[in-house]
Order: C-alpha cells, then structure tokens, then sequence
C-alpha cells in the first residue's frame, strides 16, 4: 500500500516538476486550454460552414445543392489526419499560407480551418437531418405569404432545423473535442497528445498514470457536453 | 344578391388561358382556360388525381406552367424573383395540412408575413392580427403553440394568416380534409363569412353542401381537363359527362 503511495507521489512529482525558468516541464492544464480553444474556433466554424452549406442544399439554385453536396462527400470521405497535414505541408509549407505571427500561431489557425473544414460537412449533415424534421408544407406556406427563400430559411427552415439537430450536433461537437488532439500532426506541439508522448517518453514508468490522467480530462470535458446536448434536445424539441 | 349569383363588376380577379403542366411524361393541366370575377366564389371538384391542387399552385407559382398564361387582376404572373413573391403575398393559399409554422405562436404566424413582406409595423400588425383572430374565432389562443391547437383551430389560424396579408384572392386545397368531422363545420362557416363579405375564392372541396350554399360556379376536373363548368345546382343535379355522373355517384355513397 505505502510502495503505491510513494509511487503516487513521485507521479506528482514527475507531473509538476519545473524547469530553470519556473515554468512547468509538462504543461497539462495549458495543453487542454489549448484543445478547448482549438474546439471553440474550429466547431463555429464548423457551424458556420454547416448553415451555409445546408442553406445551399435545400436552394432552388442546382449549381448551389451541387457544390454544396460535393464539399460535404469529399471532407466527410478524407482522413482528418491528411486533411490537418495537408494544412500543414501543402498550405503552410508549399504555398507559404502565414499569418504574420509565430509559427504555433500559424499552425493554431491552420489546424482550426482543417478541423472546421473536416467537421464543417458533418454538421451540415446533423442541420440536414434537423431540416427533415421540418415539414415541406411549411416552406411553401412561407412562400406562399411572400416570403423568399432566404427569409423562408432564415425565419421558418433553419430555426426549426437546428432545435431538430441539437442531438446530431452535440455528437459531432464531441467527435470535434477529442478530434482536436489530431492538431498535433500538424504542428500544434502544445496540445494535449503532444504533451501525452513527450511525458512518456521521459517517464514511461509511468504510462499507465499518463494514460489515465489525459482520459480523465477528456472524460471531464465530454460529459457536461453530452448531458447539455440531450437536456436541449428535448427541452428545444418542436412540438407538432 | 340572390344566392349564387356572380356580382357583376366585370372585373376579372384571375384568368388562365391556355394553360399546360406536364410532370415528366404526365399531362396533368391540359389546355385550361379559366376565368374567375371579383368576388366570385369557384368550387373545384374532380377525383384524385385529375389535378385540382397542381391548378391552385399553378395559380400563384408554386408549380410553375409549361406553356400558357395567367393573369392576376389582368396582370400577367411575373417570373421567380421580389416581384413574384409580392405578388404570392397577393394570393392567399390554405392548404389541407394546415402548414402552420410550428416553432411560432398563432400570432406570429398570423404576423409574420404582414411585418416582414407587408412591412407593416409590428404593433399594426398585432393589432390587425388579434382582430383577424377574434374574426375566426381564436383569439383565446393567439399565444400558443399550433401543436395545442385542435384540427380545426389551426386551419382557422391559417385562413387568418392568409387573410392577414390583404389577399385579392383566396385559394384552398381541401381545406376541410384532414379534419375530424366535428370540426369540419367551424371551418365551413369561417369560408362562408369569407365569402359573403365578398373574397374572391377558389376552393378544392367535396364538400356539396358548401358548394351548393356558397358557390357561384363549380368546375369538375378529371384526367387534368375542365370537363363541366355550372351552377352548383345545375351541376349536382344535372352532371352532362359520364365522368362527372360516376364520380358524383361515388361521392354520394359516403
Ligand atoms: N411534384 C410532382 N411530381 C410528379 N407528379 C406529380 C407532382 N405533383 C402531383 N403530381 C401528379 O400529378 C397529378 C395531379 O396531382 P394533383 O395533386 O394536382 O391532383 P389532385 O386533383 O389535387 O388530387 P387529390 O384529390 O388526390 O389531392 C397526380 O397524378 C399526381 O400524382
Ligand atoms: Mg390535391
């Protein structure tokens, strides 16, 4: 019992140990802030991308449904891995995409298009599953008293649509959380599973402890998000 | 004015001429002409299928015609765009699925259309709307949700969010089909008001009763063509086509 105590404790140690400078050598709690910015950018642009999308899916324009139905098979059909490193070595590295600033930066706004391209086609699927929710009858009344489309989808559609996806959205906001860790292949070396590897790799008598303590973060970050997503969805539920 | 007969002011409210709607390889509007007069009252009837609702979207673009054309008020329809969806706020339309916006009070249904299309102020529009409410006789339940609504309230809410729009003509499909019998009389009486206060209607119904009370002209439909056009009376009880005789036939059954 007290071998494990002391083994405990030079975990604790191991976790919380500084360098010269005072800052911390394993920096978890700065590591998942950055996963959870990488989650807030990137999932609104996610959900940007998905209204837009979903909004020309159900437009009268083909060319529009077209384009919009392409971009959503394609990110959904590509490895999140490629997509993050091809921000990385083709936008970055090739065509020499910067933004002025340093290079973790550049690799943070990289990884948040990448990510909120990716799940962008998978939140324009949750709102297309929501808009099934919406009768058709109700989008023709909504023309028929002069609305236009995009009043008809703003005020009637997309209202209707998305308390009919909380559900879909909640789960694809949680694939988004975990899915951030992803980042670190494309250079964003501040995130969590970056910070995971590195504390193996000087403390691999700890693994197991590692292993666990990054589990129990995301396991602390994911349950408020699945609770909200179901009480919303039944509390933002249109009843008919 | 004696029952069914056309107030005369010789204005035309809608006019259709030659009118054709193919959907792929089916001919469902053949060569329809069809004239209705302000304040006129027209009972379309004809078995499933022989094109009723396809006429009434025709009438304000929500299908759109191959070949032919329609007027409004000796205008004829503008192309997709702002001037036809103003011109849709023209017509009012009520379907036989109520097509209440379900995430919206009865009141803002009923005030939608006016603030945003109409560009009514908000409080004239709330104004006019309880007032259309208190007309259809629901003006206790403005402020709920058209799921606690029964059947017959919500096609009363309907018909007050068409009305609410200034409409020069009132289109229904089947308005009373999807009610439950009890509530089929609410509705009736709420269209015969409409119509004695001098609406231009266009009204797809089985419903004899309100045809023989409240039309001018009834239209039997089959195949996609107008095979009769008379008085309801002259209709019901002297139908010249085969066709109309078998489907009348078939309705007195029920
Ligand atoms: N969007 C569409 N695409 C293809 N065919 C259609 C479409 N809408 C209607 N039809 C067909 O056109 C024909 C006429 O339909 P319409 O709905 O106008 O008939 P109706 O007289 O209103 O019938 P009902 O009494 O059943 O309502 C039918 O054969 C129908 O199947
Ligand atoms: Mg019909």
């Amino acid at each position: 019992m007290s071998a494990f105590l002391e083994y405990l404790g030079s975990y604790w140690d191991f976790l919380t140990q500084r360098g010269p400078n005072g800052e911390l050598t394993f920096d978890v709690l700065g590591a998942f802030w950055v996963n959870i910015q990488l989650t807030f950018w990137s999932g609104l642009l996610a959900l940007l991308i998905g209204v837009v999308v979903v909004a020309m899916r159900i437009s009268p324009i083909a060319s529009l449904r077209i384009t919009a139905t392409a971009y959503t098979n394609i990110f959904r059909d590509i490895p999140l891995t490629a997509v993050i490193l091809m921000m990385w070595l083709v936008v970055w590295t090739q065509l020499g995409v910067t933004f002025g600033g340093k290079m973790i930066t550049d690799f943070f706004i990289l990884a948040v298009v990448g990510l909120g391209l990716y799940h962008g086609s998978f939140m324009a699927e949750a709102l297309r599953s929501g808009v099934n929710t919406v009768p058709l009858g109700q989008a023709e009344a909504a023309r028929a008293i002069g609305l236009t489309f995009m009043q008809s989808a703003r005020m009637i559609v997309l209202p209707q649509a998305f308390r009919g996806a909380v559900a879909p959205i909640g789960n694809t906001l949680i694939a988004l959380i975990k899915n951030t860790t992803v980042a670190s292949v494309g250079g964003v070396s501040i995130e969590t599973s970056s910070v995971m590897s590195g504390m193996i790799e000087f403390g691999p008598q700890f693994i197991f402890l590692v292993f666990l303590t990054f589990a129990l973060g995301y396991v602390v970050i994911v349950i408020p998000v699945g609770m909200l997503s179901t009480h919303l969805s039944h509390k933002l539920a249109v009843k008919r | 004015m004696s029952e069914n007969n056309v107030p005369d002011t010789g204005e035309v409210a809608v006019a259709l001429y030659d009118v054709q709607k193919w959907f792929g390889d089916l001919h469902v509007l053949k060569d329809i002409n069809l004239s209705v007069k302000r304040g006129e009252v027209m009972v379309v009837i004809g078995p499933s299928g022989s094109g009723k609702s396809t006429l009434c979207r025709a009438i304000n673009r929500l299908e759109p015609i191959d070949s032919g054309r329609i007027e409004l008020g000796g205008v004829p329809l503008p192309a997709e765009g702002k001037e036809l969806a103003l011109l849709r706020a023209e017509v009012g339309m009520v379907f036989q699925s109520f097509n209440l916006f379900a995430h919206k009070t009865i009141l803002d249904n009923v005030t939608l259309g006016p603030i945003k299309v109409r560009k009514f102020a908000p409080s004239v529009a709330r104004e006019e709307g309880l007032a259309l409410l208190e007309r259809v006789g629901i003006r206790n339940q403005a402020d709920k949700l058209p799921a606690q609504l029964s059947g017959g309230q919500q096609q009363r809410a309907a018909i007050a969010r068409a009305l609410a729009m200034h409409p020069k003509l009132m289109l229904f499909d089947e308005p009373t089909s999807a009610l439950d019998p009890e509530m089929i009389n609410e509705v009736l009486d709420v269209m015969t008001d409409l119509a004695q206060s001098g609406m231009t209607m266009i009204v797809v119904t089985h419903e004899m009763g309100f045809a023989r009370r409240v039309a001018n002209r009834v239209v039997f439909m089959s195949d996609g063509e107008i095979l009769e056009e008379a008085k309801p009376d002259e209709f019901f009880t002297n139908p010249v086509t085969d066709r109309a005789k078998e489907f009348l036939a078939k309705i007195l059954q029920h």
